[in-house]
């Protein structure tokens, strides 16, 4: 119980101390200090009132049970990493956007394409495409390549759809002026059209890093190999091991941060020009 | 239609097909520009004067009559890439310093990389922005980005200089300045200019011809050679003559306007 | 509009080609093993036909999937277990539960964070930084654990769905709710307007169209995740019950008519907040 009083004291005490520092100057310290000790609280609430109310942990574990399972289970946790992230994420996530980005490039000289492609690509890119998840396991097998082939299906309309839409984003006179220089196709698009699309082909990059991770997580629970993030969450769950199981949450946390993070920064650099940058 | 002739229009006719029915932007358009002409198109908006230097262009295709440009068709020309077109906005790429902008007809048209280098020296020199060229656009003002956007048409050195209102966005001082500028810059390259605007003053201080337009249908009501000699400082907006120009623009202004 | 409907199709019946190809094509080989096997010779058109009409093909042709679709809505009585309408209520009504409270939550943050500096600072990372993990990933343990705790059925399922639903309508809100510009903002402080006045007067009505935008990204999601959500239940009842159940015994067919109803259950969604949405922006001069 004093656990618990404890923790919910911390809490009120931290909100104050963030609502006084939000009141002053906002420098990037603050920014990074304010949303951090947010976090900081949440963990000290959770773990105390888990303590300190005598919680199950086949309920909720405390964070320093996940973090002792974590420790002990690196080994596990890295194979499950590769087999899931590297394997079936990654790989479905290149051959799904690159290929999505050529297609839209080939669909962009054709008028009548974009307009029938365009309207049933937004469609597509609303459905619940998880659901295929099942097919492709049959078609690809248990191993990798059908979870890639799941995150190659999740991300492909969504960045189809934004290079498309990036490519219509110069404005008309900029268009008018590249034929007064008498440009070719090539060249107004090497030189005016994907420069100016490229905040919409990130937008659609970095949407989908977290569907590539959801893809080939929820593909495993239609069958895996022993191993593999989603198999793991899967089978753990069923023996009521939850430390494991938010042990591998935080490892898919982890990887899905620093995925979109990259993706982040790659377009910090490249459009460094555009309004929402600088 | 004399050797000195540059652009030459003849019983041109423009009609736009919208849904609301036919307009008539331009109707029986005769007009020749003489080489190192400097001639302003006046006009209340809708008189079609964007849309001539858009026919001149080959952003537009005219629906009737001829034009030449240059002594070819206007596509022939823009081919040849016989002028530049200077837009009301600057449209600079914000991706590209102002020295990688001036560079981008140059990349299309298939320079080499010295030869870019020295003219985008040289141009930025013309339009007093030399030490401006690591910059990005949006770091310079918007007086400072459309002599930018000058210097770009003049990069590849065409006879013709185009400009659809390129000051119009800007306010008065800046204007005044550029205006100056502008003049010393056609006295310098000797080019032949086309210039759309929607102010009098401007029209008047500029030009050496002023065309003044009138809407609904799009033609010419007057054409006035003006007597300002060459060397023009600000100062000469306060004497008889450029008083009594813009008295006959304004007269040809009205009267288009008093057939609606 | 003639146009594009034009093309729409023209993609469409693309599509429907295709899919008759790959089903020839991805069916031939166990029609050709099950003929050697028999000892008889078929003709091409034996063969072609035989593709088409396989109780368990490799892909099902797209004649096949609406004949099951229709054996399972039209021909079944609703309250029976094989009545796809039967589990699609199901599905729907998880998913409705979720979007509710996923959009009144993401709502309320939303406008906490636009009027609380402290909760913008604090929150709004952390509520960008969750949905870079993939919570998809957590819903067999919500569902095992609500379980545990004696929560079972509708809301589990809902809860998913809220979670995946609140993120979109927060982050959208936020932006709408920050939609008018400083001129109308000063305009309201001369009127010496309270926060609240603010809020429904001016705040609320210019977020009308980040909101629906939201909204429909929302009503996916929420779809989604209730499809999610009847995955670890043990294949009972649901649109996502009948695809794990058809990948247990390989009933394609099963499989992709439960695909195709959550596909057009998704668009039926989607449309009815778009008929909303233009309803209402109509009725507020936002649309013309």
């Amino acid at each position: 119980m004093i656990w618990a009083i404890a923790a919910i004291l911390f809490w009120i005490g931290a909100w104050a101390l963030n609502v006084y520092l939000s009141r002053g100057k906002i420098n990037r310290r603050n920014k990074f200090i304010i949303p951090f000790l947010f976090g900081v609280t949440i963990l000290v609430l959770w773990e105390g009132i888990v303590v300190g109310l005598g919680i199950s942990p086949i309920i909720l574990p405390p964070p320093s049970a996940v973090a002792a399972k974590f420790a002990t289970s690196i080994p596990i946790l890295w194979q499950d990493f590769v087999q899931t992230f590297v394997k079936g994420a990654l790989s479905g996530y290149f051959i799904g956007c690159g290929s999505a980005f050529i297609l839209a490039i080939l669909i962009d000289r054709s008028p009548f394409l974009q307009r029938g492609l365009l309207p049933v690509g937004n469609f597509v890119a609303a459905l619940p495409v998880i659901g295929i998840a099942p097919i492709l396991v049959m078609w690809f097998g248990f191993d990798w390549h059908s979870k890639a082939a799941v995150v190659v299906v999740m991300v492909f309309f969504p960045m189809l759809v934004n290079t498309v839409q990036g490519l219509t984003q110069s404005d008309h006179m900029q268009r008018d002026l590249m034929k007064t220089y008498s440009a070719n196709y090539w060249q107004s698009l090497l030189k005016l059209r994907l420069p100016a699309a490229m905040p919409f082909i990130f937008n659609g990059l970095k949407i989908s890093t977290t569907l590539a991770l959801i893809g080939a997580i929820v593909a495993e629970f239609f069958g895996s190999p022993i191993k593999g993030m989603g198999f793991r969450i899967t089978t753990e769950v069923g023996r009521l091991a939850l430390d494991m199981v938010w042990a591998e949450i935080v490892v898919a946390a982890l990887a899905g941060s620093a995925f979109y993070g990259i993706m982040a920064l790659i377009e910090k650099i490249v459009t460094f020009w555009h309004p929402s940058q600088r | 239609m004399s050797d000195n002739s540059v652009i030459h229009a003849e019983k041109l006719n423009l009609v736009f097909q919208t849904n609301d029915g036919s307009v008539h932007a331009l109707k029986d358009i005769d007009l020749t520009i003489n080489k190192g002409d400097f001639v302003s198109f006046i006009g209340p908006s809708g008189c079609g004067k964007t849309t001539f230097l858009r026919v001149i262009a080959d952003l537009e295709q005219p629906t009737g009559g001829t034009i030449s440009v240059n002594g070819m068709t206007p596509q022939q020309a823009r081919e040849a890439r016989a002028y530049g077109y200077v837009f009301q906005a600057s449209g600079l790429y914000p991706w590209r310093t102002i020295a990688g902008n001036i560079k981008l007809p140059l990349e299309i048209m298939g320079y080499s990389t010295e030869e870019q280098n020295k003219r985008v020296e040289q141009v930025l020199e013309l339009v007093e922005l030399s030490g401006f060229g690591k910059k990005y656009p949006w770091q310079l003002s918007g007086g400072m980005q459309q002599r930018a956007s000058i210097a770009r048409a003049l990069s590849f050195d065409a006879d013709i200089l185009l400009m659809d209102e390129p000051f119009g966005a800007l306010d008065e001082i800046v204007r005044d300045h550029l205006n100056e500028q502008l003049l010393a810059l056609w006295a310098r390259t000797e080019k032949t200019i086309g210039f759309v605007t929607h102010s009098i003053p401007e029209a008047v201080y500029l030009s050496t011809k002023i065309v003044v337009m009138s809407p609904r249908p799009g033609r010419i009501a007057d054409v006035i050679e003006s007597p300002l000699p060459k060397e023009r400082p600000l100062e000469i907006r306060d004497s008889k003559e450029f008083l009594e120009v813009a008295a006959r623009v304004r007269d040809g202004l009205r009267s288009g306007h008093l057939d609606d | 509009m003639m146009k594009n409907l034009i093309a729409v199709l023209t993609v469409v019946f693309a599509i429907i080609v295709i899919w008759y190809g790959a089903t020839y094509m991805m069916n031939k080989q166990w029609t050709l093993d099950q003929a050697e096997r028999a000892g008889v010779s078929l003709t091409a058109s034996e063969v072609f036909k035989d593709t088409m009409a396989q109780e368990r093909p490799q892909l099902p042709a797209p004649h096949q999937v609406i004949i099951e679709i229709w054996n399972t809505t039209v021909e079944k009585k609703i309250t029976s277990k094989r009545s796809l309408i039967y589990h699609a209520g199901i599905t729907l009504s998880s998913t409705s539960l979720g979007f509710l409270m996923g959009s009144l939550l993401g709502i309320t943050l939303a406008i906490s964070i636009v009027h609380s500096r402290a909760m913008d600072l604090s929150v709004m990372p952390w509520i960008i930084a969750s949905q870079t993990i993939p919570i998809l990933a957590v819903a067999p343990m919500i569902i095992v654990v609500l379980n545990a705790v004696g929560i079972s059925g509708l809301v589990p399922k809902a809860m998913i769905s809220m979670y995946l639903s609140f993120f979109p309508v927060a982050v959208g809100m936020v932006k709408g709710l920050r939609a008018p510009d400083t001129m109308q903002l000063d305009l309201m402080k001369t009127y010496r307007a309270s926060a609240w006045q603010t809020l429904f007067k001016l705040r609320l009505p210019s977020s009308m169209p980040y909101l629906f935008t939201s909204l429909k990204i929302a009503m996916a999601a929420s779809l989604v995740g209730a499809i999610i959500g009847e995955l670890p239940t043990g294949a009972v009842a649901g649109l996502g019950a009948r695809l794990l159940a058809g990948s247990y015994y390989g009933q394609t067919i099963q499989i992709w008519s439960a695909l195709i109803s959550a596909a057009v259950l998704a668009a039926v969604l989607v449309m009815l907040i778009g008929v909303l949405q233009n309803v209402t922006l109509k009725r507020m001069g936002m649309l013309r």
